[in-house]
């Protein structure tokens, strides 16, 4: 497991005002402990963020409900990301599509190679939680899509945190059967892991998070590196 | 003095178009009052979800032909903005007729729907929408449906085939990116929507 012992970075509001500023296209708001313990966010912030952000923002952790969802999307969010709650309960999926539409519902995905094959996790937030599901992630990824989800963010647990790039090979197999936009999560240290996800891959975002927050790789020099090698990214 | 009165099509995320205009330190209303609508200065119609749910809804606040008969600047945003034609292809339905023409699927084989995600803008003629505007500047999009470059189109947007990204007839305007949550760019569209008299 690579989320033992998180880093807390800071106060998210300034955290959010200095990644709009350095130009992050998106952001999303994780409480990785959320589903495991049971609760679910506390959404007083929610609105605070959603106040000085002029960018896009989607928060996961802990809705399990329509209504869980309509508190986050009414505070400012513009999407909401559900892992654990959506391998419970599928339907869920696409009760928040029928209500929202499927442009706000992102599935995330934490996905692992065992034996050879791709198998989703649950309750990665908690290691003496997290369990593999025995389910596909192939086989998930097809029924997320025809149940609604208007996006995937698959993470590659084994790449997760290492900073070592992307999962190249998963992400590009995913990307076979992915037909809404798939955001590549886990693996990120260098500007060039993103080049390679984005060539190799095709993904339509690449999500990262320890290689922003410790600030070593600032997100102006990533964007710059990314354009210069003829990536379409917004400056 | 502006007068903004925003539609409430009952879509779950007007709040962030409220916090944009907050930061331009523009007040607005939230309201589905028709006389409140009648006396603005300016009216924006934000939209997410369903055409045909928006347009239910629409229905069901009377508000059809309220919006049909105001003369001041009108702008529709995302479905906001595909409402303002005269159908959609999506659920089939009939829309408010301000704008020609007919919404439909976003036809870009191979990519993948919905569109998500920040594009250029390329900029087909001028417009006090565009003061401090170029081409090549990016804007947020989300939306699986389109439409088609008309005569009405100000600026276009390529994603797999291209389509109108800000629109306008007379008083009316729309842009099918979202202006609250396209950064700079977005929040020029918006206060350059708000100078129009």
């Amino acid at each position: 497991m690579r989320f033992r012992d998180h880093v807390v970075v800071g106060d998210i509001l300034e955290l959010a005002q200095r990644y709009r500023d350095e130009g992050a296209d998106e952001l999303v708001f994780y409480d990785i402990t959320a589903s495991p313990e049971g609760r679910s966010v506390d959404r007083s912030w929610v609105r605070r963020v959603a106040r000085v952000l002029d960018i896009p923002f989607c928060v996961a952790g802990g809705i399990r409900s329509v209504a869980d969802a309509e508190a986050v999307l009414g505070e400012g969010a513009e999407k909401v990301s559900i892992n654990s709650p959506a391998l419970a309960d599928p339907e869920l999926i696409t009760r928040l599509s029928e209500r929202f539409g499927a442009q706000c519902v992102v599935v995330g995905i934490d996905s692992q190679t065992i034996d050879g094959t791709y198998q989703v996790y649950q309750y990665t937030g908690d290691p003496n939680r997290a369990r593999n599901t025995a389910r596909s992630t192939l086989d998930w990824v097809r029924e997320v899509q025809e149940r609604g989800a208007g996006e995937i963010v698959l993470n590659c647990m084994a790449s997760d945190g290492v900073r070592r790039g992307y999962d190249i090979e998963q992400l590009a197999a995913v990307r076979k059967v992915c037909k809404v936009p798939l955001i590549a999560s886990g693996g990120a240290g260098a500007p060039e892991h993103f080049l390679e996800v984005f060539r190799a891959a095709n993904v339509d975002g690449a999500l990262a998070a320890s290689v922003f927050h410790s600030g070593s790789l600032p997100i102006p020099v990533l964007k710059q590196y990314l354009r210069d090698a003829a990536i379409e990214i917004r400056p | 003095m502006t007068r903004l009165a925003i539609i409430d099509s009952g879509g779950a995320n007007i709040a962030s178009l409220q916090f944009a205009l907050d930061r331009l330190g523009i007040e607005s209303v939230l309201t589905t009052d028709a006389n409140v609508l009648r006396s603005a200065t300016h009216v924006m119609l934000p939209g997410v979800g369903a055409a045909a749910d928006c347009m239910a809804r629409l229905r069901e606040a009377n508000l059809i032909d309220v919006i049909r008969s105001l003369s001041q600047p009108l702008l529709g945003i995302c479905v906001g903005m595909q409402l303002l034609y005269e159908s959609s292809e999506e659920g089939d339905v009939e829309c408010l007729g301000l704008l020609p023409g007919r919404v439909r699927r976003l036809s870009c084989e191979g990519l993948p729907i919905p569109h998500m995600g920040w594009n250029q803008l390329e900029l087909a003629t001028s417009s006090p929408l565009f003061e401090d505007i170029q081409s090549g500047d990016y804007v947020y999009f989300v939306h699986s449906y389109c439409a088609p470059v008309s005569d009405a189109t100000l600026a276009k947007c390529t994603y797999g085939e291209t389509f109108s990204a800000v629109v306008q007839r007379g008083h009316v305007y729309g842009t099918q990116f979202h202006p609250e949550r396209s950064g700079r760019i977005g929040s020029l569209i918006l206060r350059n929507f708000l100078r129009i008299a």
